[in-house]
Order: C-alpha cells, then structure tokens, then sequence
C-alpha cells in the first residue's frame, strides 16, 4: 500500500507566537518548529497501516527549509521517505493555497492512502482533510479515531457530537485522525541513525505544475486585515478553602447574576 | 439588501441555537436564508427559522445528505451559491462545518474563515487566535465569503423573517457519494445542553479521580443547567466519553461561565476555553496555571468545595 503522511511543522504551543507586522503572517523564524502533535498520531497510523498491509510511507512537508527537521522526526519514527515542497513562493500560503500545492504533489507522487492530523495548532482551520478530498475527488475519511482496512475497502469510526459514526468507502482515500486513535511510538536510536539516510525529495513551486496565481501569500483567497495582542484577563480573585470555599465560590456566582 | 446563506444545524428535527445566532448575525448584514439538509424538516423548525429571520428557507431534505460524510452538504451549498449569487455562506464552526466550508470554497473558488467569533460590514471577520493571545481581522478576497462562526458568537434575538419555502432538489454527484455513513452509534449522557452551545460549562479534569466521581461535576452541572465537560486526562482514563473533551483537540467552547474542577490548565486545554466570558477554577494546587486565567479562583479539595458549592447553589434557587 502507497501510504502518504501530510505532516506540518509549526511553532512550539509552548512558546510565544507572533504575527510578523509586514505581511501579518505567522512568524516562523523567530520559534522553535515542532512537529504538529496530531501530525504524530498520523504518522503512527501510517506506520500501523504500512506494518498490517505492507507497503512504504511517505511524508509530505510543505514549509520553510527548517521543516526539515520535522520530516526526520517522522523518519526517524520508522517513515520511508519524504518529499518536502519548499520555494519562497509558497510561503504565506493559507488553507486553499496550501491544499492546492499539497494535492499537485500528492498527483505526482501517488497514493492508496492519504493521512493527516485532524487539526494544526498554529492555523487550527482543521479543514485540510476536507480539502484534499475534493481536490483529489477522493473519498473523505476525516476525523478518524479507528482506522480499518480490508483489501481496498476502508472502515473509521469518525468522531461526532453525540459518539462517532461507522463510515465506509474504498481506496483511494484521505483520512484524518484525532488523537484517541493511537500512542505514538516514539523514536529509537536506530531509528533516528537510519532516518539520516532515508531519501528526502526536495520540490519547488515548478515542479508542482501549478498555477503560480494560486500559491503563496499572493495568491492566497483571504488576508489579514490586522491585528492586535489580546488585552491579558485582569487578574481575577483567589481565595483559599477554609472550609467556605464553596459558599465564596457560590457568592462570586451569586454577583455575577449565574444564579 | 443581499441574501445570506446560512447552513443549518440540526439535530433530530430540532433547529440548534448556534443556527438562531447565525441568522441574528445575519441580519446585521444582509437578508438570511436558511438552508436545511436532510431529513427532518417540520412546521416547528420552519417556525423557529423564521422566528429568528429566515426570508428564505430552502429544505434539500434527501436522506443522501446526511448519509454520506460532508461532501453532498457541499454540494447543495455549492448549487445554491451559483443559483442565488448570494453575498455570503455562513456555518457554524464545527468540526463538520469547517470541512463543508473548505469544500465549498474550493468548489465556488471563494476564500473561507474559520472561526470567526464576529463579523461586521464588508464581511471583516474577528477571530481569537494563538489561545486567545492575539485578535485578528480577516476577510475573504476572492469569491463568496464563506464564514464559519463559532457558537456562542452572537446573542439569539428573534426578529421574523418572511420565511418563504423553496424546495430543493440537488442532483447529487457519484464522487459527493463516496463516504457511506452505514451506522450512527449515540453516546449521550443525559438531557443536558450540548457542550459547545451552552452558556455555562462545567469540566472536570484529572482530580475527579474516577468516572464515578463525576457524578459530583455532574450534579454542579446540573444545579446550573449547564454542560458537562473534561479534560482529555479524563476522557484518556475513561472517566468521560471523549466527544465531551475541551481543547485542542477536543471541542472549543466559548460560555459565558466555565468552571474548571481538577484541570490544571495545559495549553491544550486553554487552547478550548480561554474565550469564555468568565472563568472559575477550583485546584488544590495554588500553583496550577489556568488560576492564571481565572476570574475566580478556590484553591482547596474539590471533594469539600464542590458539594458546598452545589448545595449553595441550590439553596440560593
Ligand atoms: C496532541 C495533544 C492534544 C491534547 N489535547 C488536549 C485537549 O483537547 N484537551 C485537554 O484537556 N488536554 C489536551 N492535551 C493534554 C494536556 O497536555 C494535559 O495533559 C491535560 O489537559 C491534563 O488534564 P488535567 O488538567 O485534567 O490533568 P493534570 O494536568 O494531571 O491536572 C490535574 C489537576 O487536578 C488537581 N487536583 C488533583 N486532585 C485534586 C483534588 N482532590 N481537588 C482539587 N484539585 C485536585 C491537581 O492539582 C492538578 O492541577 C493534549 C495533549 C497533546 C499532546
Ligand atoms: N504545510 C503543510 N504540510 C503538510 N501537511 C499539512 C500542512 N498544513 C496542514 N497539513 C496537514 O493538515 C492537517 C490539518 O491542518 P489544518 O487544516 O491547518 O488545521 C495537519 O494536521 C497536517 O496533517
């Protein structure tokens, strides 16, 4: 099985995040890039796919030449191979943009199966799986917390408000991942040696055979009017129980007319 | 004035709030028309749609609509836009409407925002971003706006509509056919209002300890007619069932009132709550960080506080 990981990098939740004030896009350079932490879980279940049906995964990275550092930590987790879209022109890319490159890529390279984490914590928009189906005209298997395949008929149970739903379709497919689904193994030491010399691909927006008008911050379909840094919360009250804790905490309610 | 789609939500026949705000929001911009998908469709919805402003409802109500994963709401939406060149496609920002939102804009070639937490003129999106560090404007600049507003946004005020029918017959394609939904398995718990849309939310986190206990984050819930909610250390225990998760990678929650009882507030938590209005915190531990972000804060045994704090609710009643 040709099974695809689209893992992205993004800035440690840890730190403090910015918009850069020229382009009002997300400041990269100044942060420490960290493996989004579901793009973790989806390369576990690219893994458990590979190792139940055979075949090779491969990551897809789009992001600046730092992302690089990414794309060894899914090697390293046992990956094949990698492909990482890099090119100046594709930097500022929102959601359509992004969907757009990744999908002339995945066009090129091929695939059974396409996986992802069902939400990056830098963007959050959590609609690339949505995307990726409709521009691959593929079945969408998003929000996954069990993936089942069976010859070329695929199972999920796909998370919902009130529980999940049971979803089927066949192969070829995209399919997105929450984090219930599995626990991410975490790298070996042979595996971090052997991931040094696992063949990365390296493409730029000409490879893509893409609209140019479409990539980038230039030919992204929003923008950022501005922005501004959220006001801190006033610092509130805290008391400590002495056994009234409960009654204080039902006076505050009380104050604030919640009962 | 020009028209404005807005996706409903529903839920067994039953219009949600989150749809009410939407046409509230709406309003201010243009004229609703309410679009139901599948089946379900009553007088009584008909009458809270347009209670709340719909011109137009137009009911698509195949049971293909609800039976295959997002695409086909796609699809109508997408048919619509091209019939009713409307100024605007809003939904509600849910895990589903967000992926009917990015099909739909690759369909109509349109820009999409993703959790907008209020829209004015010209379609400028606000948007909470970083957990809650940095405000944002956006707007979409090519194509149909497509907005997906975050529950509790928008106050609900009625104001009727002319709430004039119009049927719809998509034809759906092969390819929006593709995902099968071949079974619905319901986890709920109780009669409580749904987590992303009530007004006052009450988690609770590692320190409950055990799924029994949450009958304590349960009963407070209860005297306050509030959701229940959890952390993922407690959905991962198997305390709670994991659609009630707030964070990250759980649901984002906005109330006017959310009461954390044994979180001790990890980014990812905060990532879900730290838009909501009014924040109180009981912990043991003065050091947990989310009393950081707390309006009010208790720190001491939640098994003392939060039967005191119930039972003084109630007795305030
Ligand atoms: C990819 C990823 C996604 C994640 N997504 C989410 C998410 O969506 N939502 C989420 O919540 N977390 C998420 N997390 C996990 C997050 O990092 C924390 O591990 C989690 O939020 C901790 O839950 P907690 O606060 O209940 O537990 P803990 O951090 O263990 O805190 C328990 C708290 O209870 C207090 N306590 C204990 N006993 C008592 C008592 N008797 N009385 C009063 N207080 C008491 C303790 O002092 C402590 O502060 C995610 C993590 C990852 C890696
Ligand atoms: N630049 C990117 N490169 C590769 N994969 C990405 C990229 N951006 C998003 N993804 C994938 O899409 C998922 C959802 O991201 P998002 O829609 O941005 O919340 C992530 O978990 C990744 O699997």
């Amino acid at each position: 099985m040709n099974i695809v990981v689209c893992v992205k990098q993004v800035p440690d939740t840890a730190t403090e995040r910015k918009l850069r004030s020229d382009d009002k896009t997300l400041d990269r350079d100044a942060v420490d890039g960290v493996i989004n932490e579901l793009d973790e879980y989806a390369v576990e279940e690219a893994l458990r796919l590979k190792e139940a049906h055979g075949g090779e995964v491969t990551v897809l990275t789009m992001g600046p030449a730092k992302a690089a550092d990414t794309i060894r930590k899914a090697l390293a987790m046992g990956a094949d191979k990698a492909v990482h879209l890099v090119d100046d022109a594709l930097a500022g890319s929102d959601a359509l943009s992004t969907s757009y490159a990744l999908a002339q890529a995945l066009g090129r390279v091929g695939f059974d199966v396409v996986v992802l984490g069902s939400e990056s914590t830098d963007a959050r928009t959590g609609v690339l799986a949505a995307m990726l189906a409709e521009r691959l005209g593929v079945p969408q298997l998003s929000q996954a917390r069990k993936v089942e395949v069976n010859g070329s008929a695929v199972t999920i149970e796909r998370v919902t408000d009130y529980g999940y739903d049971r979803v089927e379709a066949s192969l070829p497919a995209v399919v997105s991942v929450v984090e219930k689904i599995n626990e991410p193994r975490y790298p070996s030491f042979k595996g971090i040696m052997a991931a040094k010399k696992k063949p990365v691909e390296t493409l730029g927006a000409a490879d893509l055979e893409a609209d140019a008008g479409q990539l980038g911050l230039a030919g992204a379909w929003s923008e950022v009017v501005d922005f501004a840094v959220a006001p801190p919360r006033a610092a509130g009250t805290v008391v400590k129980d002495e056994g009234d804790g409960g009654a204080k905490a039902a006076e505050f309610l009380a104050s604030k007319k919640f009962i | 004035m020009s028209e404005i789609l807005v996706l409903v939500e529903h839920v067994d026949g039953d219009v949600k709030k989150v749809t009410l705000e939407l046409l509230t929001l709406a309003r201010s911009l243009g004229e609703p028309s309410a679009v139901w998908a599948g089946p379900g469709y009553s007088d009584a919805a008909k009458a809270k749609l347009t209670e709340y402003g719909a011109d137009k409802i137009y009911v698509a109500g195949s049971a293909d609509l609800a039976d295959y994963v997002v695409a086909p709401k796609a699809e109508l939406l997408a048919s619509l836009v091209g019939s009713a060149s409307p100024a605007a496609v809003l939904v509600a920002a849910t895990a589903e409407g967000k992926e009917i939102a990015g099909r739909l804009a690759i369909k109509t070639d349109s820009g999409v925002i993703t959790d907008a937490v209020g829209l004015v003129e010209g379609f400028v999106a606000d948007q909470s971003i970083f957990g809650g560090g940095v405000n944002v404007h956006s707007r979409v600049t090519k194509g149909t706006p497509i907005v997906a507003v975050r529950p509790n946004s928008t106050a609900p005020v009625a104001s009727a509509g002319a709430g004039a029918e119009e049927t719809v017959d998509v034809e759906l394609s092969d390819l929006a056919k593709t995902a099968h939904v071949v079974e619905r398995v319901k986890q709920e718990k109780g009669a409580r209002p749904e987590l992303t849309e009530a007004a006052i939310v009450v988690s609770g986190g590692r320190g409950v300890g055990s799924g029994d206990n949450f009958a304590l984050i349960e009963k407070l819930a209860d005297s306050l007619g509030a959701a229940v909610g959890a952390s993922r250390a407690a959905t991962d225990a198997g305390w709670y069932p994991h659609q009630f998760q707030v964070g990250q990678t759980g649901k984002t929650v906005s109330p006017q009132l959310y009461v954390a009882v044994g979180i001790s507030g990890a980014i990812q938590h905060r990532a879900g709550m730290q838009t909501s209005k009014t924040i109180v915190v009981v912990n043991k531990d003065a050091e947990a960080p989310l009393f950081e972000i707390a309006d009010f804060g208790v720190v001491g045994d939640l098994f003392q506080v939060v039967p005191q704090l119930t039972e003084e609710i109630a007795k305030r009643k």
